[in-house]
């Protein structure tokens, strides 16, 4: 009984984990705690009995004799496969219901990410995966392989577009055409990352987010998730990608939404088809891409 | 199919004898046996100079011992060489090949030839890998899993010299296991049944069909990977069609198992060492056996486990999930069963049980972690971070290794016909323990809080623990040190040991130390009971003793 309270108390009051900075967090923050828990009392129980058993029957110097000839007890021998079972599958069932509320549980293929077209909305979500050639404008969608889809932001989330390289993160905001080496979201709105990798496997995590997927070259990935509390967090390569690989991380930076705004509006680039825009050398942290100048024309 | 007796073969005169027998192809299981302890070892201490590399370079936050990509190579030999050429080896090899054929009352291995041949390709597997280092583009970068692109973007010289020791030291276990299942099933002498073997034989079986099973998927895909670098195929290089993900679960499917091929071995020696220093039966033989087989089907479907972020569909990680979980109940009965094997016994806390029970604490805590990173939502956090790396050492060396010492501290007197020395194998215990914990507890936070494995340099908070992590390392670099002094010393100058020190049951007991060649003079002795501790003898003393002492032996 004093063992199960301290395993509850440690679980609830130790804090081994970052600060929680995107919806995740919390719900991974209370498996862990609950895991936390059970494996303190498991593990406190077992090393106690033990340490109990080494000291409580220790061979004293003058004995010679044997234990006891207990060759097994069917009884016990059921207690201790039940309860491991019924322990795993409890912690099964809660891991999957927090798996479901991450919204891993949404099945593949249903979002018809990764368009091509820029800006345009999300398309809905019954797109039949077997033909995928079939979608207007004959822009083959790229099969979304796996990342964790959050059900509930279909419509409305931010589009941003992660390429992995050796060894750099690179970030591209299709609806203001800004390319980024930092990771810039805003708060409490679903951001849907759409990540591919040029060279090898790497992996984006941001441990304040609780989140982490590969980014495997050949198969084009979707990751779902929103950012809660402001700050700047780091990103990490997870997945050893070469040499430089521990050297392989940014910063996500969160803002509150109206700062986001104005950080989306400073950075936009100037748009390049208005013939009068010709003084906008001044966008410096944009992207090249598509904001060259129109030369004489 | 050659019938002759062994004699036929090898007249007495050419066989070397003395100690240059164990640099001979000998066909002696013991002698083979020991082959592979000491080769094993020798392998371990390069291995463990190559982790004293690791915990150097991250003493410091940033990359400043050696380059990045001789770290690279560093940490990919440090995992190849202590998984393929130290534990696989030690733990099925070394120990399998000297107690198996005691065990099963046999006087050799069932394929003598075959034993010694898979013991003769692991010195040049390894040199060969280890030379790779020294090689323009040095050795292998990819670490030990070797993952596509990666695998096919870096040096490919050291990556195909890898695949090739890596093919041999396969080849080389499964000659072991084809000879393990070869001898338990058909070698037993007449009258020993399957469910009066030792516990080591259910071990060593089930391992041998794990190594059977999967270690031709892990050849298969590393040959496919070889062509993928030499002869540019696109088996698995996307830019070619291929497909990484593919490769990751052919090799997955291999190297899940191979936890098991570490671990169930090291079951197997626990359950032989525990019964013998508790003086009692082994709790639970037949939930043991069947425990066993259970890890051995579930072991192998739940090699998805490693691959939780990569593109995998959601009902297989669901389901690999909870296959994984279940893991955790046989391997429960086990550890609940020794618990109740020391409960009430007359427990000798020598060196050997030492190592044991602390095997358990560390193998529970690794169980523990275990079961939580197969959890889909707890790994995407944790996963190829330092957690992972803790939660692999407190299985295959807190674990694994600790058995191997525990193993070595029980046998040696067998092996040899000495006694180790007990102060010195404390002192070793002592250092290891507190080393070890010291090294990878901390390793936990670590990657709760965003340090990711296989990294040369990291953000400076994490520089504190890191080198607490450093210092344990060095004292488990230390407690070698009175363990090789303890093994050098003994074998030359130990106290005798008799022919069955620790008066145990099982037959490799019952001959002298060390034992002759084909282990008994006269006939091999059919031992029925290999646990049957406090039922005969037992009862005996208890009625010899005085008052006194049943009652302070019941009181307390």
């Amino acid at each position: 009984m004093a063992l199960v309270l301290a395993g509850l108390w440690v679980g609830q009051n130790v804090s081994l984990l970052p600060v929680d900075a995107s919806s995740n967090a919390p719900v991974y923050d209370s498996l862990f705690r609950v895991l936390f828990s059970i494996g303190t009392i498991l593990f406190l129980g077992i090393v106690g009995l033990l340490i109990f058993s080494l000291i409580r029957f220790r061979r004293r110097s003058w004995e010679t004799s044997d234990g006891e000839a207990i060759e097994g007890n069917l009884p016990l021998e059921i207690v201790w496969t039940a309860i491991p079972a019924i322990v795993v599958l409890f912690v099964g069932i809660y891991s999957y219901d927090i798996y479901e509320r991450m919204g891993g549980m949404v099945p593949l293929n249903d979002h018809s990410a990764m368009h091509s077209s820029m800006g345009s909305s999300m398309e809905d979500a019954s797109m039949d995966s077997m033909a995928p050639e079939g979608q207007k404008g004959a822009v083959p969608a790229a099969r979304v392989w796996g990342g964790i889809n959050g059900a509930e932001v279909a419509a409305g989330a931010l589009p941003v577009e992660l390429t992995a390289m050796q060894f750099a993160f690179i970030f591209h905001y299709p609806d203001g055409d800004i390319t980024s080496g930092e990771l810039h979201v805003p708060a409490d709105r679903p951001i849907e990352l759409r990540m591919k990798a040029n060279d090898v496997i790497h992996a984006f995590w941001v441990p304040q987010f609780r989140l982490k997927q590969d980014v495997i070259p050949g198969q084009p990935t979707v990751l779902t998730f929103t950012a809660t509390r402001p700050g700047t967090y780091p990103i990490v390569c997870a997945e050893l990608c070469g040499p430089y690989h521990g050297g392989m991380r940014t910063n996500v930076v969160v803002h509150e939404p109206e700062a986001f705004d104005t950080w989306l509006e400073k950075n936009r680039p100037a748009p390049p088809p208005l013939p009068a825009a010709s003084g906008a050398a001044t966008a410096s942290t944009s992207a090249p891409a598509a904001g060259a100048p129109p030369s004489k024309a | 199919m050659t019938l002759a007796s062994p004699r036929d073969f090898e007249p007495e005169s050419l066989q070397p004898q003395g100690w240059l027998r164990y640099l001979s192809f000998s066909l002696d299981h013991k002698v083979i046996g020991i082959q592979y302890l000491v080769c094993g070892f020798l392998f371990y201490l390069i291995g463990g100079a190559l982790a004293g590399v690791i915990r150097t370079e991250l003493a410091s936050p940033i990359s400043n011992f050696v380059s990045r990509e001789t770290y690279n190579q560093v940490l990919t030999l440090h995992g190849t060489i202590m998984i393929f050429l130290w534990i696989v080896p030690v733990v099925n090899g070394a120990f399998g090949n000297y107690l198996i054929p005691f065990y099963v009352g046999a006087r050799d291995m069932a394929f003598p030839r075959l034993n010694a041949v898979a013991f003769w390709l692991i010195p040049p597997a390894g040199i060969l890998l280890i030379s790779s280092y020294f090689i323009a583009g040095g050795a292998a970068q990819s670490g030990w899993t070797a993952y596509p692109p990666l695998s096919i973007s870096t040096p490919a010289i050291g990556q195909v010299i890898w695949i090739l020791s890596v093919l041999l030291l396969g080849g080389s276990s499964i000659f072991g296991g084809i000879n393990f299942i070869a001898t338990i099933l058909k070698l037993r002498r007449p009258g020993l049944k399957m469910m009066q073997l030792p516990m080591y034989c259910w071990a060593m079986l089930g391992t041998s069909i794990l190594v059977v099973l999967s270690t031709p998927v892990l050849a298969g895909t590393l040959i496919l990977l070889s062509f993928d670098i030499i002869a540019h195929t696109g088996f698995f290089n996307p830019t070619l069609g291929g497909n990484v993900v593919v490769y990751q679960h052919l090799f997955w499917f291999y190297s899940h198992p191979a936890v098991y091929i570490m671990v169930l071995p090291a079951f197997g020696l626990v359950s032989e060492i525990l019964p013998v220093h508790a003086r009692k039966p082994l709790f639970g033989y037949t939930t043991m056996v069947y425990s066993i087989l259970g890890i051995v089907v579930l072991g192998l479907i739940v090699w998805a486990h490693h691959m939780f972020t990569s593109g995998t569909p959601p009902w297989m990680r669901l389901f690999f999930t909870i296959a994984t979980s279940f893991i955790a109940v046989p391997t429960g009965i086990k550890f609940f069963n020794w618990l109740a094997t020391l409960w009430g016994g007359k427990i000798a806390l020598n060196s050997a049980m030492l190592f044991a029970c602390a095997f358990i604490v560390n193998f529970v805590f690794g169980g523990i972690t275990g079961v939580a990173l197969a959890q889909v939502p707890f790994d995407i956090h944790v996963h190829d971070t330092y957690f992972v790396v803790a939660h692999f050492h407190y299985i295959v060396y807190g674990g694994t290794v600790f058995v191997i010492f525990s193993a070595v501290y029980h046998w040696f007197p067998k092996f040899t016909g000495r006694m180790l020395n007990e102060h010195l194998g404390r002192l070793h215990f002592l250092l290891t323990f507190i080393g070890f914990n010291l090294c990878f507890a901390p390793q936990h936070w670590l990657g709760l809080n965003g340090m990711p494995r296989r990294v040369a340099e990291y953000d400076p908070q994490f520089a504190f623990w890191n080198q607490v992590s450093s210092v344990g390392a060095l004292l488990m670099a230390i407690s070698t040190l009175p363990f090789l002094v303890n093994v050098v010393v003994s074998a030359l100058r130990g106290q005798p040991a008799g022919d069955n020190p620790w008066k145990a049951l099982t037959p490799e007991w019952l001959t002298s130390s060390p034992p002759p060649v084909e282990n008994w003079l006269g006939e091999a002795p059919l031992v029925e009971h290999p646990y049957g501790y406090g039922t005969e003898q037992g009862r005996l003393d208890l009625e010899a003793t005085t008052g006194q002492e049943i009652w302070s032996g019941s009181r307390r």
